[in-house]
C-alpha cells in the first residue's frame, strides 16, 4: 500500500551518499520521511512534533561516523531515541511480599483484558513458581465471568466469580482477597470491566477499588492497533488511577504499535508486557529496541534471531551458516531448515519480523499447505539432486513432480525461489549495519 | 508537560486556533492544520491529499478565515461519504454474516440489531458461531435470552460451518427473515482463520443460495491507522456489504472511516454509541461530519 520506510529513506540516502556533514537540509529531508512514518505508525502527532524537534537537534552539525552514511547516521539518531523513549526492557511482572499482591487489570472494552489476565496468571504459575487467584469483577459484559471461569481452568488456576449475580465488583474483589489470605494464594489478579476512560460511574468504581484495596499493580491493557485517542486513554486512566504499567494486546497483528511510544510518553510508565496471539502461553517481555524497528516500519530482526536461537541446535546453525558464507546452500540444508521452522510455529509471525517484511506494508502470506507441498518435492529429489540443485533438467523436473504428486510449475517455482533465495543471501552478507550475524541465523 | 495541553482540542477549536487573526497561513500553521486532521485517525493518503488542497486553497488565497477552511474539509468529507445507507433486507430470508478483529465488538453489535429488527416486526434467529473464544457462545446465548430471540448454538469447538449450516436448516423450516450470524473475532493476517470464515461464507451460499446476504465488518472506532488495513483484508477475502464502527461513544473521532470509504468504497451502515442494546444508529454522514466539527 505505503512504499515502506526504508524504501523511502532509501532513495533519499541515494541522493545523500558520501557526504562528510549533515546539512540542516538534508536533516529536514529525511526527518519528514520520519515523521509520516511515525504518523503512520500511529504516534500520536504531538509526541511526533517533540520527537522530531529533539532529533534534529542531535543530529545538526554531527560529524558523520565513517561506518555510516549520512542518512543512515540520523536513522541511528531516530532509533536511538526511540528506544530511549521507549524505556528500558521488561522483566514482566514482579511479586513481593505481603502477599496476597493484588494485581487490578483495566482498560476500554475488547483492548484483552480476560484472555491477558488467563496469560499472566499461566506466566505467574509456570515461570515464577506463583499461586494465583483470578477474580472476575466484569458483571457488566454476559458471560465475561463464564469466560474467565473457562479460561482459569485451562491453566489449572482457581477462580473467584459472582455466582448470585448481585455482588458489586468493589464486594467480589473483597471477598477475594480474603479467601486469597486465608487459603495462602500469593497473587490476586482482577478482571475488570471494560470501560471508557470518560464513563465517570464506571471510572469511580475503579477508583474505589484503588482506594480500598491498594492494588500492587494497575496495569492498563491496550490494544495495540488503538489510533490517537491512545493518548487520552492512558492519560485519563493514569491521572485517576495512577497505573503502574501498560500491556500491549494483538501484537501479533500488523499493526506498527505506535501508539506505544506515545502511552509511554505522556505517562512516563513502562510497557510491561506484550500479548503476541490467542494462545495463552502468547505473552511476552518488552523490549524497546524491536517495537523502535517496527515503528519505523524496519521489521523485529532481534525477534526473530531470539526465536530462531531458542529452537535451533548451535552446531546445525553453524553449518549452515557457513554453508550460507559460501554459498554453497543447497536443498537438504533447505529441508533442515524447513523442519527447524515448523517447530517455531506460525511462520507468517516470523516472517512478520523480517526487514522489509514490515507489518502492514508487504507480509506474504504463507500457506501451511504450500510448506508441505515444498518438502513433499524435496523429499522427491534424490540424495544426488538436494546436494547439486543444478544438474535437475527438464526430465528430472517431471520425474520429480511426478513423485511428489505436484504440478511440473510447482518444481519450477520452487526452483526458481531457490536460486533467488541463494541470491538473496549474497546481498544480504553485503549489507552494512544490519545486526550482526543476522546471516548466520536467517534459516531461509 | 504543556505540550499536552488541551488535549481534548476537537477539531473546530484546533482549526480556529490556528488562524489566530491571522488571514494568511504560512507553512507553519499548514502543518498545524495537518496535525489536527491526523489527530482524527484520517489515513496518511487522505490527510496529504486534503492538505494538497489546502496548500492550493491558500495559495490562490482562497482560505483566508477559519470557515474557508472549514467548508472545503467538510465538503470533501461529504463528498467522500457518499449518500446515507441502511442495512437492505429483502423478502424471504436474510443472511448476515457479522465479522470482524477481536473486540470490534461483534457480540454487542448483533444484540443491538437483533433487538431493532425483532421491534421491526422481523422474525430473528442468531448463529452463535464464535467457537472458539471461552464463553463465545455462552455471552451470545445470553444476550438472546435477555432479549428473547432464538438462538442455535452447538458446544464450545465446534466447526463453526456446522453452526451456520444448522442454523439455516432452523431458520427455513420456521420462516424466519432474518438470521444473523456471529463469528469469532480474528485478526486479518491470520489466513487460516480468513479460510474458516470463506467456508462459513460458502455454507450460507450453498445452504441457502436465494437468500440476501449482507456481509458486515465491525471496527473500533479508537483503532488507527490499521482499520484501513483490516477492511480492505476482510474485503479482498469476503466482499463485505457494510461497516459498523463501534466505540464511538469515546473521544476518538473515527476519522479512519473516511478513509476506508475513499479506498474501498464500502459503505458505512450502522455505529455502535454505547454498551446497551439500544445504542445503535444508523449511520448519518451529514450528522458524522457536523460531530467532527462540533465545538
Amino acid at each position: 500500500m505505503f512504499d515502506s520506510l526504508s524504501q523511502k529513506l532509501q532513495r533519499i540516502f541515494d541522493k545523500l551518499k558520501r557526504k562528510a556533514k549533515l546539512t540542516e537540509k538534508d536533516i529536514d529531508l529525511v526527518l519528514k520521511e520520519i515523521r509520516v512514518a511515525l504518523l503512520e505508525a500511529d504516534v500520536n502527532y504531538k509526541v511526533v512534533r517533540v520527537f522530531i524537534s529533539r532529533v534534529k537537534e542531535k543530529a545538526l552539525g554531527k560529524e558523520v561516523m565513517e561506518s555510516f552514511t549520512p542518512a543512515q547516521q540520523i536513522i541511528k539518531i531516530v532509533r536511538d531515541e526511540l528506544v530511549y523513549l521507549l524505556g528500558e526492557t521488561s522483566k514482566g511482572i514482579i511479586i513481593k511480599e505481603p502477599y496476597p499482591f493484588l494485581i487490578l487489570m483495566v482498560g476500554l472494552q475488547g483492548s484483552g483484558k480476560t484472555t491477558t489476565c488467563g496469560k499472566l496468571a499461566n506466566f505467574l504459575k509456570k515461570e515464577k513458581g506463583k499461586r494465583p487467584l483470578l477474580v472476575g469483577l466484569d458483571v457488566k459484559r454476559p458471560a465475561a465471568s463464564r469466560q474467565l471461569a473457562i479460561i482459569a481452568e485451562k491453566i489449572g488456576v482457581s477462580y473467584v466469580i459472582d455466582e448470585s449475580g448481585n455482588a458489586t465488583p468493589v464486594e467480589l474483589l473483597g471477598k477475594a482477597l480474603k479467601k486469597a489470605e486465608k487459603e495462602g494464594y500469593d497473587v490476586v489478579i482482577g478482571d475488570t470491566a471494560g470501560r471508557l476512560q470518560i464513563d465517570e460511574d464506571m471510572m469511580s468504581e475503579l477508583e474505589e477499588m484503588e482506594r480500598k484495596y491498594k492494588p500492587r499493580e494497575i496495569l492498563l491493557v491496550i490494544d495495540a492497533m488503538i489510533g490517537q485517542e491512545a493518548v487520552n486513554v492512558a492519560k485519563t486512566f493514569n491521572e485517576r488511577l495512577g497505573i503502574t504499567g501498560f500491556i500491549l494486546t494483538k501484537m501479533d497483528g500488523d499493526a506498527r504499535g505506535g501508539a506505544a511510544l506515545s502511552i509511554r510518553e505522556i505517562t512516563g510508565k513502562p510497557i510491561k508486557l506484550i500479548g503476541t496471539g490467542e494462545k495463552l502461553e502468547d505473552l511476552e517481555f518488552f523490549y524497546p529496541d524491536r517495537i523502535a524497528s517496527r515503528i519505523l516500519g524496519m521489521g523485529d530482526v532481534l525477534t526473530l534471531i531470539e526465536k530462531i536461537e531458542k529452537t535451533q541446535d548451535k552446531k546445525k546453525q553453524q553449518q549452515v551458516a557457513n554453508k550460507l558464507v559460501k554459498n554453497q546452500f543447497n536443498f537438504e540444508d533447505f529441508l533442515d531448515q524447513l523442519h527447524e521452522l515448523k517447530r517455531m510455529g506460525p511462520i507468517e509471525n516470523l516472517l512478520s519480523m523480517v526487514p522489509g517484511l514490515s507489518p502492514g506494508t508487504n507480509i506474504p502470506q504463507v500457506d501451511e499447505k504450500e510448506l508441505a507441498k515444498i518438502e513433499a518435492i524435496i523429499n522427491s529429489m534424490t540424495k544426488e539432486e538436494r546436494r547439486h540443485p543444478e544438474i535437475i533438467n527438464a526430465s528430472r523436473r517431471k520425474r520429480i513432480a511426478r513423485g511428489s504428486g505436484t504440478e511440473i510449475s510447482d518444481v519450477n517455482r520452487l526452483i526458481g525461489q531457490f536460486k533467488k533465495m541463494k541470491k538473496m543471501m549474497k546481498r544480504f552478507k553485503r549489507m552494512k549495519n544490519i545486526k550482526t550475524g543476522i546471516s548466520n541465523f536467517l534459516p531461509f | 508537560m504543556n505540550i499536552f495541553k488541551g488535549w481534548m482540542k476537537n477539531i473546530k477549536d484546533g482549526l480556529k486556533s490556528v488562524f489566530r487573526g491571522k488571514t494568511e497561513l504560512g507553512e507553519e500553521e499548514i502543518e498545524e492544520i495537518e496535525e489536527i486532521l491526523f489527530q482524527s485517525d484520517l489515513g496518511t493518503q487522505m490527510v496529504i491529499s486534503i492538505m494538497d488542497k489546502v496548500r492550493d486553497g491558500v495559495k490562490k488565497g482562497e482560505i483566508k478565515t477559519y470557515e474557508d477552511l472549514e467548508k472545503l474539509v467538510k465538503e470533501d468529507f461529504l463528498r467522500i461519504l457518499g449518500e446515507k445507507k441502511t442495512l437492505e433486507l429483502k423478502d424471504g430470508l436474510n443472511v448476515i454474516l457479522v465479522i470482524g478483529v477481536n473486540g470490534t465488538g461483534k457480540t454487542t453489535f448483533i444484540a443491538k440489531l437483533s433487538k431493532r429488527l425483532k421491534k421491526q416486526g422481523k422474525k430473528v434467529l442468531i448463529a452463535a458461531a464464535d467457537t472458539f473464544r471461552a464463553a463465545g457462545v455462552k455471552q451470545m446465548v445470553v444476550w438472546a435470552e435477555r432479549l428473547n430471540i432464538p438462538v442455535v448454538a452447538q458446544q464450545e469447538g465446534a466447526d463453526p460451518s456446522s453452526v451456520v449450516f444448522d442454523a439455516i436448516s432452523s431458520a427455513k423450516a420456521r420462516g424466519i427473515d432474518v438470521l444473523i450470524v456471529d463469528t469469532a473475532g480474528r485478526l486479518h493476517t491470520k489466513k487460516n482463520l480468513m479460510e474458516e470464515l470463506k467456508k462459513i461464507k460458502r455454507v450460507i451460499m450453498k445452504n441457502a443460495p436465494s437468500a440476501h446476504l449482507e456481509v458486515l465488518l465491525t471496527l473500533d472506532a479508537t483503532t488507527g491507522q490499521n482499520a484501513l488495513i483490516q477492511a480492505k483484508n476482510f474485503h479482498e477475502n469476503l466482499g463485505v456489504t457494510g461497516l459498523v464502527i463501534n466505540k464511538l461513544d469515546s473521544t476518538s473521532r473515527g476519522g479512519h472511516i473516511i478513509t476506508i470509504k475513499n479506498e474501498l468504497n464500502i459503505p458505512i451502515i450502522f455505529i455502535g454509541t454505547g454498551e446497551t442494546e439500544d445504542d445503535l444508529e444508523e449511520f448519518n454522514p451529514e450528522k458524522f461530519v457536523e460531530e467532527l466539527f462540533k465545538s
